[in-house]
């Protein structure tokens, strides 16, 4: 009896705490310079026997499991004009985010770095531009594109002229291997 | 005497001559001025089988004398050779034609080939690279394209993706200057088909979804240098705008408009970029050339007229000053560039001869220009329209429907035309034998939200959410042939899918276009029945062209490779759940990726 009270309790508490986790903030952010803790690697080759090494920060699930940071990540993705180029993940002069095709990587340090070193056919390079954490905060909203976060933490609606489904109602679209767009498409030569 | 000359004549006895002027003879389209639609002499000279600059005349008639292929075999038209440019993006140049050889420039990164037409296959004479930055590509708001080559003083010029223009040697490819007139990182590109004329090349600039302030320039032809240059927004002197700048309207007299037509500064990301279609006549010796879209799309952003965008500047070409000047849209609320081709005429208008300018725009209207003084003669719709209601004829402007203007932060439903507006850049074609103008356009209409601009250097200054779809009908694309004289469309033809491509008229009474899904398609100029038709790679937005072989054969070129603002789901994979992609124009578009796959290659066809 007192031990399923308890554990009443500690469910309780658990769901609590978890339910913090989704709008977790912290008042303490990156500044601009900081980061690059992230090694990713753009090729699945890497000589030898072993894969390419790669080591990422962990910064990862505080980003993409927290709604907060990824409603944040949306009104900066229209905020710093991506929709412009990106259009609200169908694409424009830049490529779609909402499908499974990755020219760079679908990680979302993958997508971090994309942002913030830019991309050679166009993707402007946004470091020193804006603040390391909101750079974090884009990308988990760019995963929330393809439907790739819990639907606890994705978008649950958009404010303006409703284009498609929020994002929480997505099917998941995982990046893909051998899903790249065709290089000739994107103009290289 | 050109090979169409005779037939030339005695058609345009029943078509458009009226009166004294039934008899045939040599000088008689000099005799009959005034009864008669005609380009200028001057600006269209006599057929010789070449095809030199994409309009294929400073009239911009795009009507060729050569009539050997005609409604009668047109039929029996065959591929003759092809020729793939490598790139799979969209195609909207001309294939150009010069002596015996041909130019074709294909889009980023914009190699330049010349083909040998006097061997069979035409094949490779040489090509140029001119190795544009890669970045410029996320600046390009409507694909990588380029809208084509042109020939003078045996150089070709073109413009460049990242802002630059060059001159090649038409001979050898040997690159003969190259200046930088722009600046990507601000969003400045260049796409527009150069003007020869004068010793000078004239270009200008792109970049109107990025805030980029339009201008055009002069270059000297064999140097490159700047004789002078122009902008669309800011002070007079800036503009040029001096002592000979005679406005027809009211409205565009004053004081640096450029300035006090906005708020403050604002002109600065104000837009009105000259990417369009440069037309000159030599008798006025004056340039005629439109300015695009202010900046940002979302109109309450800039309250007022906006000067000078969104219209018609006439411009003399030696210093640039500005003789006139029209606004087809003057506080545009709709990204309705106004830079469309401009066809010079001369004909009768009531009863007298008039030196006329004619221009099918953005916001749907048929516009007849007097381009002696920029005074609006007609401005008739020429599609389905609702967010205008024709143009006050005593004022010039624009008379709007307030139901239809665009809101913050609330979706306005149903405006036709949208964005691309009932035309985009690619340019109708006049023949003289129908006196009709062959209008390649869209039926589309938008939903439209104004959200707030922002502006950040080097990206997109919009500040609206845009979906496209079919206007009442369901088809997207129309083919009209409008009677000038009668003001009003003698036929019309549907597409499913936005007519993208150019068009061409020819002497053979046969004109020529082709549709987004690939088909290339021949109808009856007088009657639209579609003679022969011929199924491509890709889906076409290219402008067709035809010349006179070096076997004396007549033969007719396009270009295939879907893309640009309403193929760009295709040519860059776009993702058409979402409606706004392409700035909603997937919307519209959603389809075409089932009926056609990216391509870029050239097409000659001839009889057989
Ligand atoms: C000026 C246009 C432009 C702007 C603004 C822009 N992008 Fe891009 N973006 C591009 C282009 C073009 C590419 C493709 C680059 C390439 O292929 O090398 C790209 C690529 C990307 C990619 C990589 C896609 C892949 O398949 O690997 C991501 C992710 C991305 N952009 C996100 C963003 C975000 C987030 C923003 C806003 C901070 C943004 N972009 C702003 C043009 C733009």
């Amino acid at each position: 009896m007192m031990r399923s009270a308890a554990s009443t309790v500690l469910l309780a508490a658990l769901l609590l705490t978890s339910g913090c986790e989704r709008e977790k903030r912290e008042f303490k952010s990156e500044r601009a310079e900081s980061g690059d803790r992230d090694e990713v690697a753009l090729s699945s080759l890497s000589p030898g026997a072993t894969p390419p090494q790669v080591a990422t920060s962990g910064r990862a699930a505080t980003f993409e499991g927290n709604a907060y940071h990824v409603a944040q990540g949306k009104r900066l993705f229209t905020w710093f004009n991506c929709n412009g180029c990106h259009a609200m993940g169908g694409g424009d002069s830049g490529p779609p985010l909402m499908d499974d095709k990755w020219i760079y990587g679908g990680t979302i340090e993958n997508i971090v770095a994309t942002i913030r070193e830019g991309r050679p056919n166009g993707m402007p390079s946004f470091r020193g531009k804006i603040p390391d954490d909101q750079i974090w905060e884009i990308a988990a909203f760019v995963r929330s594109m393809g439907g790739n976060l819990s639907k606890n933490v994705a978008p649950q609606r958009n404010d303006d002229l409703n284009p498609f489904p929020a994002e929480n109602r997505r099917p998941p679209s995982p990046p893909t291997t051998g899903g790249q767009p065709l290089p000739a498409s994107r103009g290289t030569q | 005497m050109s090979d169409g000359t005779m037939r030339e004549l005695a058609s345009m006895k029943h078509r458009s001559l009226v009166g004294l002027c039934t008899i045939a003879f040599v000088a008689m389209t000099s005799l009959c001025l005034g009864q008669s639609i005609v380009p200028p002499p001057s600006a269209s000279p006599q057929e010789d089988g070449q095809w030199v600059m994409p309009a294929k005349n400073y009239a911009s008639t795009r009507y060729s004398g050569l009539d050997e292929i005609n409604t009668a075999n047109v039929a029996n038209l065959r591929v003759d050779f092809t020729f793939s440019t490598g790139v799979v993006r969209g195609h909207e140049s001309a294939p150009i034609v010069v002596g015996s050889t041909m130019y074709v420039l294909a889009p980023y990164p914009l190699i330049l080939y010349a083909l040998d037409l006097t061997r069979p296959g035409a094949p490779l004479k040489w090509k140029y690279e001119p190795k544009p930055e890669a970045a410029a590509q996320g600046v390009a708001c409507c694909d990588v394209v380029n809208r084509g080559p042109t020939y003078g003083d045996g150089r070709i010029y073109y413009t460049t993706l990242d802002s630059h223009t060059v001159a090649v040697d038409a001979a050898t490819g040997r690159e003969i200057w190259n200046v930088k007139l722009g600046d990507i990182n601000i969003g400045e590109t260049m796409t527009m088909a150069p003007l020869f004329a004068r010793g000078k090349v004239f270009v200008g600039n792109s970049g109107g979804e990025y805030g980029v302030r339009g201008w055009i320039v002069a270059l000297d032809a064999a140097t490159g240098k700047s004789v002078w240059k122009a902008f669309s927004t800011g002070p007079d002197a800036d503009v040029l705008i001096g002592p000979d700048f005679k406005p027809f309207y009211d409205m565009d007299r004053g004081k640096d408009l450029g300035v006090t037509t906005w708020p403050p500064d604002a002109w600065q990301q104000g837009g009105g970029n000259v990417w369009g279609w440069l037309s000159y006549d030599p008798d006025l010796n004056l340039i005629y050339y439109g300015t695009g879209n202010p900046g940002p799309w979302n109109p309450d952003a800039r309250p007022g007229d906006n000067k000078w965008t969104a219209g018609i500047f006439a411009r003399d070409p030696d210093t640039g000053a500005a003789r006139w000047f029209y606004q087809w849209s003057p506080h545009d609320l709709y990204d309705h560039d106004g830079i469309n081709e401009q066809i010079l005429l001369d004909m009768p208008w009531q009863g007298k001869p008039r030196k006329v300018l004619v221009r099918p725009e953005r916001n749907g209207y048929l516009y007849v220009l007097d381009r002696t003084t920029g005074e609006v003669l007609s401005a008739k719709a020429f599609a389905y329209l609702n967010a205008s209601r024709g143009v006050d004829m005593k004022t010039g402007r624009l008379i709007e429907n307030p139901d239809k203007a665009p809101v913050m932060n609330k979706v306005v439903r149903d405006i036709c035309p949208t964005a691309p507006g009932a035309k985009d850049w690619n340019p109708s074609a006049f023949s003289v034998r129908t006196g009709y103008i062959y209008i390649p356009h869209n039926n589309l209409c938008m939903d439209y939200e104004g959200v707030e601009p922002n502006y950040i250097a080097g990206t997109p200054y919009i500040g609206a959410n845009v979906t496209m779809h079919a206007g009442p009908g369901g088809n997207m694309g129309e083919y009209t042939a409008w009677d000038i004289a009668a003001q009003k469309p003698a036929w019309s033809l549907k597409e499913p899918f936005p007519v993208w491509s150019s068009t061409l008229a020819t002497a053979g009474d046969v004109v020529f276009y082709g549709t987004m899904e690939g088909w290339f398609k021949a109808l009856d100029a007088r009657t639209g029945r579609l003679l022969w038709q011929f199924r491509t790679g890709s889906g076409i937005i290219g402008q067709p062209t035809t010349y006179r072989g070096p076997d004396g054969h007549q033969y007719v070129a396009i270009l295939s490779g879907v893309g640009g603002w309403a193929g760009a789901i295709v040519s860059g994979q776009l993702d058409r759940r979402d409606a706004t992609a392409a700035k909603g124009f997937v919307n519209a578009t959603r389809n075409l990726p089932d009926y056609t796959t990216a391509g870029g290659t050239l097409y000659v066809f001839r009889l057989p």
